[in-house]
């Protein structure tokens, strides 16, 4: 209850951050020249101009720009997000169907890169300056440093055009339907690449971050008075280092999902994934106006939510770190 | 040296002009299924609504037109078995084929072919508006049979070219309720074609699926077609090496893919079965401007540009040097080389610049103009730094406007804010559908790709009018002549280059590439080889 409580709260005070947002959005949009209805005659290689008047009161877009800003936002009050040009659906409809790949590719990059982020870290750290640690680094820094389209279009010639274990890209294979346990597995085959793709470099961040902190928190008091007391040095690391060095990491969580939603877009187009990120871009070209408002109102959401959960997290790790205060 | 070269590229082009169905001693097998990259996502699916490449690539399986081509590019009966025209070009008749249905079990009638051309042609489909803007009627006196009524003369090689591409029926039944734009089965068509939809998951892909009862006997072969959506190009390349794409359409993929794959022995990269989908690429000029209202300057510009040199270093073998806007594959109506043209000439170019009074100042600069590109092929993103550097020779100093597709149909065609802009013209079977829109005076504000150069000849828009309506083919050819001699004089605007899409077959792939509109037609007999 108190953290439903809670949740409320922080919801409440993300509004007027939300509102801005979207406003900003729409304004945005509005400097960029050109309509929905110019980009569907790119599309569609022309058209006379009554055809185009035409499409534009089919639209909407007939209107002044205030009203139709203040049309979208009494709509949005009743959590109705509109009509997409670009797909004939209403946008909550399209979301809701792209949602699943992106939400699966974050916390799959997510989870591939905290834990292997933690580990890496981990050892470097135990190991600092010797040539574990070298090594490690020096992987992180290549990481950090390959661009994402680059890596994942390199992993695409390897391990689909050469060694065919993998598929070069899509959500599932379509021309077989799976069902049960065969289906989940066949996502997953689809997902590696990708999820590696976006991990990757997240996890060069994270095993930097890891790896400062547990040296930072090993040379703290209460890891000598731990050692003192005679405890394995393993049983040091886990119960005592490690809770505390996760602190930076799970900040990073929090700041980074944004930043994940971001990137998703270019390893969801290099590898054909039916996701959000795409969807974003599509809509900005084709002007799709409610849809992009659509996807920044769940992807804002999508942050604010995670953001409260690593919040909680916080608590747990540290109890001096109150979810209250 | 392994692999053709390009020498042999552009000799294996000119060969395949008249396509010849490839191995057609092999028996067909039925079965497979068919991987298509689908490179751009429609808004809608129905060939009736929307003439555009990215939509016969799916909707031309599921519905049919009235008439297709054949191999040698001659207009053949599809849902029509014959037709005929009255001598003054006001009615023309259409028997229609008997026993075909609908994949919802209707039997295919011509109130069908009436209510598409009356409610869809003539009121929505971008071309068809133009096209049927005169349709009057069209009469049903018996379940197969629909004459065309005209108000004004309409030329039977005009209508039965355009066709092909703006004649596909949709089902009245279907459509006659409700708003036709947003009916359900834009996006789930129905249709008389080989292949029945089955799904389309956006962002993904469309499945379709053999239709058992097609007209056709024992056809279609294939058991399935799928279109892959994969926006990025080397994304699409690599699915075309990995097996899951057998075919890639309309040049969608890079340049450079293409020419590595059609060295691949598993592929094949070539223009055969796209003559009908030929483009030119344009340089607009923006008589608003007073520079290049002179039509010295207009001249000198083109006689800048060294042409063949660029295609030749970054066009390879896809494309030609453009003679005009009619096109050299258009045979009815291509005049020949022979029309007055702009050969590569930087001292006559310069020349013709100080005669009209722009001398050169501070750093060589006789004055600046905005060069727009369109966002579309990376040809025209090549082409226009080439015109930048080219341009800089002779003192005209260009700045690049680039703009996304919205952004530049809207400054170019409505607010005019440019001074040269450059895309393609793509000729559709015939000038009067696609191309005598770039030069007609009067075409309103804001419709892209017409004439909104802020110029008018009343000579040129007359014989326009007259080749619109002419019904004699010999003269209607003439009059074409006679436009291309008159505006390759004036230049209003300059279609230098010439390019056939360019199709990326799998090998496997047969009969591929057999019409000269392959890439939108049924795939009716097409088949895969294990």
């Amino acid at each position: 209850m108190r953290v439903l409580r809670l949740a409320g709260r922080r919801l409440a005070a993300s509004l007027p951050t939300l509102l801005l947002i979207l406003m900003g959005m729409f304004l945005l949009l509005q400097f960029a020249p050109g309509d929905t209805v110019d980009a569907l005659m790119a599309q569609i290689g022309g058209g006379d101009a009554a055809f185009a008047e035409e499409m534009r009161r089919f639209y909407g877009l007939d209107a002044g720009i205030a009203a139709q800003l203040w049309n979208y936002l009494l709509r949005l009050a009743t959590l109705d997000l509109g009509f997409s040009a670009i797909y004939g659906k209403p946008v909550a409809t399209v979301i809701l169907e792209r949602l699943p790949p992106t939400i699966l590719l974050m916390a799959s990059a997510l989870s591939f890169a905290f834990f292997f982020g933690l580990v890496l870290g981990v050892i470097a750290a135990r190991r600092v300056n010797r040539w574990p640690d070298t090594l490690i680094s020096t992987l992180g820094l290549i990481f950090y440093a390959t661009p994402s389209f680059w890596f994942g279009l390199m992993a695409i010639v390897v391990f689909s055009v050469y060694l065919q274990w993998l598929p070069a890209g899509g959500f599932s294979d379509i021309t077989q339907s799976y069902t049960g346990i065969a289906a989940v597995l066949d996502i997953a085959r689809h997902l590696v690449l990708p999820t590696l793709t976006l991990g990757l470099i997240f996890l060069a961040i994270y095993l930097r971050i890891m790896r400062a902190s547990m040296l930072e928190v090993l040379s703290l008091d209460f890891v000598r008075t731990a050692r003192a007391k005679g405890l394995s040095e393993t049983r040091v690391v886990a119960r005592h280092v490690l809770r505390n060095a996760m602190l930076p990491m799970v900040t990073l969580i929090g700041l980074q999902a944004g930043t994940m939603l971001g990137g998703s877009v270019v390893v969801e187009s290099v590898f054909a994934l039916p996701g959000l990120g795409r969807l974003a871009y599509e809509s900005v070209v084709q002007r799709d106006l409610n849809t992009l408002l659509g996807i920044v109102f769940v992807s804002a959401l999508l942050v604010i939510a995670i953001n409260f959960v690593v919040d909680i997290l916080y608590a747990r790790l540290d109890p001096r770190i109150s979810s209250e205060s | 040296m392994t692999g053709p070269t390009r020498r042999d590229m552009l000799l294996m082009g000119s060969a395949a002009m008249l396509p010849v169905p490839a191995m057609a001693q092999e028996t067909p097998r039925r079965g497979g299924v068919l991987t298509v990259h689908f490179a751009t996502e429609q808004r809608i699916l129905n060939p009736s609504l929307q003439a555009s490449t990215g939509v016969y690539i799916v909707g031309g399986k599921i519905q049919e037109a009235l008439l297709d081509l054949d191999a040698q590019g001659n207009p053949v009966g599809t849902l029509a078995e014959s037709w005929e025209s009255a001598p003054d070009g006001l009615t023309h008749t259409f028997r229609l084929r008997r026993g075909v249905t609908w994949h919802d079990g209707r039997p295919f009638t011509s109130a069908d072919v009436q209510f598409t051309a009356m409610e869809m042609w003539k009121k929505i489909l971008n071309y068809g508006t133009t096209l049927q803007q005169f349709l009057e009627a069209v009469d049903t006196p018996d379940a197969h049979t629909a004459v065309f009524r005209y108000s004004r003369p309409m030329p039977q090689g005009l209508l039965l070219r355009a066709l092909p591409d703006l004649g596909y029926i949709s089902p009245k039944h279907v459509f006659e309720s409700g708003d036709i734009r947003q009916n359900p089965a834009n996006t789930a068509p129905i249709g008389t074609g080989p292949f029945r939809f089955v799904q389309y998951e956006r962002g993904q892909f469309i499945i379709a699926e053999r239709n058992p009862n097609y007209w056709r006997e024992n056809m279609p072969y294939l058991d399935r077609i799928v279109w892959r959506v994969v926006g990025d190009r080397a994304a699409a390349a690599a699915q075309m090496e990995a097996g899951q794409i057998l075919f890639a359409p309309y040049s969608s993929l890079s340049i450079a893919d293409m020419q590595r794959l059609g060295r691949d022995p598993r592929f094949e990269a070539t223009t055969r079965g796209n003559e009908g989908n030929v483009r030119t690429n344009t340089l607009e000029f923006n008589f608003r401007n007073p520079v290049l209202a002179d039509i010295r300057v207009r001249r000198a510009i083109a006689h800048s540009l060294n042409v063949p040199f660029f295609i030749e270093n970054f066009l390879g073998p896809f494309a030609k040097p453009g003679t005009g806007p009619i096109p050299s594959v258009s045979t009815d109506y291509y005049p020949g080389p022979d029309m007055p043209q702009y050969r590569f000439d930087t001292a006559l170019a310069n020349r013709l610049l100080d005669e009209a009074g722009h001398r050169r100042g501070a750093g060589g600069v006789r004055f600046t103009l905005r060069l727009h590109p369109a966002p579309w092929g990376e040809d025209i993103a090549l082409w226009s730094t080439f015109i930048q550097q080219s341009l800089g020779q002779v003192g005209i100093r260009i700045e690049i406007v680039r703009l996304d597709a919205a952004g530049y149909l809207r400054t170019v065609y409505r607010e005019h804010a440019f001074d040269l802009a450059t895309g393609w013209h793509q000729y559709r079977s015939d000038p009067a559908v696609s191309t005598t829109v770039w030069y007609r005076s009067g075409s309103p504000v804001g419709a892209p790709w017409t004439n909104q150069w802020g110029w008018k000849d009343e000579r040129i828009d007359a014989i326009i009018d007259a080749a619109a309506t002419e019904v004699d083919p010999v003269k209607r050819r003439a009059l074409y002549a006679d436009f291309v001699r008159a505006v390759q004089t004036e230049l209003p605007l300059w279609m230098p280059i010439e390019q056939i899409f360019v199709s990326v077959f799998n090998r496997r792939i047969r009969n591929a590439g057999n019409n000269p509109r392959w890439a939108s037609s049924t795939w009716h007999d097409t088949w895969l080889a294990p």
